[in-house]
């Protein structure tokens, strides 16, 4: 499933709303965990999972080619975790 | 980092200011995204959502686990598991955010 299947499912349950407005509404739920992840918060959705932020300590890294050492900087990465139910709906069959 | 933690709550004020929406429809927007997702990958789909990024299924084989308090072998049963892997915009985006 890909953005623009998501997008015309909803569209099709919802004939009340203008085609532009659910993309407006599905486009601002995941540019909303952007932004929450960019400033370092927490995204808890219940059922689904879990979006948060780990940090990666600096280190010492080697060019792979070269073999040369380069310093890594600190930095931070998404993360996700699936949620309880998801992960068991998953299994179930 | 503030470290709040956001919830379903969140994402529908935010569809709400958004769009000329009720807080209440709002709230149901958000979860009918939600549902499509978990249908989908509950189906075993890979749900590929562009500049976020990528969820897919993975089949897991079976193996011998260790409890690790008591050291016993238990068996893990075949299992699918679900991995999120982030698009580059969003990895740019966590990045830069949270840089010093």
């Amino acid at each position: 499933m890909i953005r623009s299947e998501l997008i015309q499912k909803i569209a099709d349950e919802n004939p009340h709303l203008y085609q532009r407005d659910v993309e407006r509404i599905v486009n601002t739920i995941f540019e909303e965990i952007i932004e929450a992840m960019a400033r370092g918060d927490r995204v808890e959705l219940r059922g689904f999972g879990a979006f948060s932020v780990k940090q990666r300590d600096a280190r010492i890294g080697r060019n792979p080619r070269t073999g040369e050492s380069v310093e890594v900087e600190e930095k931070h990465v998404p993360f996700f975790k699936t949620g309880k139910l998801l992960r068991d709906r998953l299994n179930s069959k | 980092m503030t470290g709040k933690t956001l919830t379903r709550m969140d994402l529908s004020e935010a569809v709400f200011r958004e769009v000329g929406l009720s807080r209440n429809e709002s709230a149901q927007l958000v979860e009918s995204v939600l549902g499509h997702m978990s249908d989908a990958l509950a189906r075993g789909e890979t749900v590929k959502i562009s500049s976020f990024g990528t969820f897919s299924v993975r089949d897991k084989a079976a193996r011998v686990g260790r409890n690790p308090k008591t050291g016993e072998e238990v068996p893990i049963l075949p299992r699918r598991v679900m991995t999120f892997r982030p698009s580059h915009l969003m990895k740019e985006r966590v990045a830069a955010g949270n840089r010093r």
